[in-house]
């Protein structure tokens, strides 16, 4: 056991914080921050670098290194202790890109990649249906053979960024005598074509956090059939590739959170006297510090496993279902330690933390949910993890 | 950066599992149990040829000189077997204890522990719970007192006794003035005695060894947390066993999803448990100044999620988990006992936010 990364890493580290301490103050720390053209300079400043897009091939617009898990791992902890985001954390980036590296075509990649890194071209995930949540390969928005073209219509639904995205990545059922799983294809999509339509759907955090969720309605929206990725019908197998990688992507900084929280015990009194003071909350504190330290050795753990080309096995599958719920529940701790005041919102007179913890209790309940709800995590858990039976499918009627 | 088991850990571990399964399988601990004291003198000298008893002893006096992420292990495979042994006792607090203390007697005490001739009890529970007027003094050279929950001590040839939080006495069972008594509780694979002193003389005193103490008592949490996270690892194993065997309703119940969540639920604790205890169980060798902190967080989390799976791992069974006959009482009585016996979760937690600057120290 040795919890060193040595000293070819730390050389790596003492250029990343360099980088960091030297941009910090010109660039937007966080890029929601910023103007469109200061994010695309960021953008393409750290791609130079190596600090951004580090192992994409330099021909698609990257930097072109080697992977290399620990070299990733630290320029995340030294963008994020100095609370500058590393490149751009959206679904073009971090499903769109690996899904061309694996499927797209020659054409495909050249194209979209190297935009999609520097921020230039924004993308929204057409997946969800109002009827295709967890069982998402009953999927019905349907595409139409007609000349050179498919013709979509239907409905998605918990679409991020639709209302500000140039380009969306869509699932949509192109050969509606296949089965349920080999109708699907995976297209590029235009916002801009005709036919399309996008509503803001509003969630119970009212707004107050990173995401703007969408409803896309498609009537006659017309797009050519080269832009299917990979083959027409495979599309549940390409979008795969990425669903696979938001479920590991959904990691927080619960260290950090944890001792937010701590400090806000500290100040906020209940009756007079701190809440830190307070054996009942602090038990809570300490109940939750011990679940925060074991994910955060269980991440380590993890990441030798990935280190070593390992199969994570059921260790990696429990992830998203601890982290999720740990945010939540420390998002709760936190409302409950400013008592009747952990219930004010929308930077009212007497908030506290601009209504992080509310925000972050709302955000943290939606992640529980979105990227494979708990239960669903719980099945896979048990079939893939434990080698439990599947549970039999439903007698027709 | 590797934060992972090493070859010979991993080769510890599956040597010392198959041992005990070969060596002591249930129907031995059914066995035992009906002993005075469950802790088998023959096995207690088996596991000393495999360099079991002196792990944690200094290669000088003729043990292995491993260090506490090792013999975690061994506790994970002793509380995994359900094995009655004075392991925690004999071969991780006494160790971490006299070789803090020193002296010419500590190291022939440390070659017997090695050589599994000796073992050893300890009688420290005075430290962090006092009832039913217990305490241990030391006067003009003898020892008066009650020392309760002494554990590992029936059938042991010596105690540690703490008279208070900086001295240390070791002394033999069989001294006059000393009356041992075992308190039986719910669990058969582990004794647990009081001791009433009345003038016993002491083979030794140690004065002035608190942070000996204190790290007798980081090294005993993170073993016991070891023990009752491999206990939980067995129920798990069993639980997902049955659950793919048991039928009712015409399949098998592991197909249907209250049981697959009940299992997914247990598993998700015990995966990141075990990552909790590596580190706790390096930091102490490695970086002694967590010790401390991991030391109550280990125990304490593993004490929590294992009353969980002992409740729910039995509930997987239905019926038959309930009965004697079907063992799972076994790994539920083991973790319901150790959840005290080094400090309960309320007061490890208490001590975790004391050691943070979080509360007051009492």
């Amino acid at each position: 056991m040795d919890l060193e990364y040595g000293a070819r890493y730390e050389a790596f580290r003492t250029q990343v914080r360099d980088f960091v301490a030297e941009h910090r103050p010109t660039r937007p720390l966080r890029l929601a921050d910023g103007k469109r053209q200061e994010r695309i300079a960021w953008l393409s400043l750290q791609i130079e670098h190596g600090y951004w897009a580090r192992t994409i091939p330099r021909e698609y617009g990257g930097y072109g290194a080697e992977p290399d898990l620990l070299e990733t791992v630290i320029m995340d902890e030294e963008f994020n202790k100095a609370g500058v985001s590393r490149g751009m954390n959206a679904q073009g980036p971090s499903m769109l890109v690996p899904t061309l590296l694996s499927h797209g075509s020659e054409e495909q990649r050249r194209r979209w990649i190297g935009p999609t890194l520097r921020g230039e071209v924004l993308w929204c995930q057409g997946y969800s249906e109002p009827g295709a949540g967890s069982d998402l390969a009953s999927l019905q928005t349907r595409a139409t053979e007609d000349g050179d073209d498919f013709v979509i219509n239907g409905q998605k639904i918990w679409t991020t960024t639709a209302d500000r995205a140039e380009m969306c990545f869509i699932l949509v059922r192109t050969e509606p005598d296949a089965g349920k799983h080999a109708g699907i294809s995976y297209i590029l999509l235009p916002m801009d074509t005709s036919g399309i339509e996008v509503q803001p759907l509003r969630t119970m955090s009212g707004g107050i956090g990173e995401s703007s969720f969408n409803q896309v309605f498609f009537t006659d929206v017309r797009v050519p059939k080269a832009n299917v990725v990979g083959k027409r019908g495979e599309g549940w197998k390409v979008a795969n590739t990425t669903l696979a990688h938001e479920r590991n992507s959904l990691n927080a900084n619960a260290e950090g959170k944890l001792m937010r929280l701590a400090r806000l015990m500290e100040r906020e009194t209940l009756g007079g006297v701190p809440a830190m003071a307070s054996p009942i909350y602090r038990d809570r504190l300490m109940k939750l510090q011990a679940r925060v330290l074991s994910m955060k050795h269980h991440g380590m753990r993890m990441l030798t496993c990935s280190l070593k080309g390992e199969s994570l096995g059921v260790a990696g599958l429990v992830v998203k279902l601890q982290n999720c719920q740990l945010n939540f529940d420390m998002a709760a701790l936190a409302i409950d330690a400013m008592g009747e005041l952990g219930v004010l919102y929308d930077h009212t007179k007497y908030e506290r933390e601009r209504g992080y913890w509310q925000a972050h209790s709302m955000l943290s309940l939606g992640l529980i949910i979105g990227g494979g709800t708990a239960q669903i995590q719980k099945n896979i858990i048990a079939e893939r993890g434990l080698g439990l039976p599947r549970e039999p499918k439903p007698k027709q009627a | 950066m590797d934060f992972a088991l090493s070859e010979d850990q991993l080769l510890l571990e599956e040597t010392l599992r198959s041992f005990l399964a070969d060596r002591v399988p249930i129907e031995r601990v059914r066995e035992l149990r009906e002993k005075a004291c469950p802790n088998d003198r023959a096995l207690w000298s088996a596991l000393a040829e495999l360099g079991i008893t002196g792990i944690l002893v200094p290669e000088a006096q003729g043990g292995s000189g491993l260090a506490l992420l090792d013999a975690a292990l061994v506790s994970q495979a002793l509380g995994h077997a359900v094995t009655p042994t004075p392991f925690l006792a004999s071969a991780v607090m006494v160790p971490t204890a006299l070789a803090a203390a020193g002296g010419g007697a500590s190291e022939s005490w440390l070659a017997g522990i090695a050589g599994g001739e000796l073992v050893f009890g300890v009688a420290v529970t005075e430290l962090f719970s006092v009832r039913e007027g217990a305490g241990v003094s030391l006067e003009a050279g003898a020892l008066h007192g009650k020392a309760m929950m002494a554990i590992d001590a029936c059938g042991a040839d010596l105690l540690l006794v703490a008279v208070d939080e900086d001295t240390l006495c070791v002394v033999k069972t069989d001294s006059t003035g000393l009356e041992m008594t075992r308190l039986t509780t719910v669990d058969a694979t582990r004794c647990t005695a009081e001791v009433l002193f009345d003038g016993a003389t002491p083979e030794a005193v140690f004065e002035g060894v608190g942070s000996g103490i204190a790290r007798m008592l980081d090294a005993g949490r993170i073993a016991l947390a070891a023990d009752i996270l491999g206990a939980c690892e067995a129920m798990v194993e069993q639980a997902v066993a049955y659950a793919k065997q048991r039928k009712q309703f015409d399949r098998v119940i592991g197909s249907f999803q209250a049981v697959k969540h009940m299992c997914s639920e247990m598993i998700a604790e015990v995966e990141p448990g075990r990552s909790l205890l590596w580190y706790a169980a390096h930091s102490f060798d490695a970086l002694p100044e967590e010790a401390p902190l991991m030391a109550c967080h280990v125990l304490a989390h593993t004490s929590e999620i294992a009353r969980e799976i002992a409740s729910v791992s039995t509930q997987v069974h239905g019926g038959i988990g309930w009965t004697d006959e079907q063992n799972l009482h076994f790994w539920f009585k083991r973790i319901g006992n150790a959840r005290h016996l080094l400090g309960g979760p309320e007061a490890l937690r208490q001590r975790a936010a004391e050691l943070q600057g979080f509360a007051a120290t009492a």
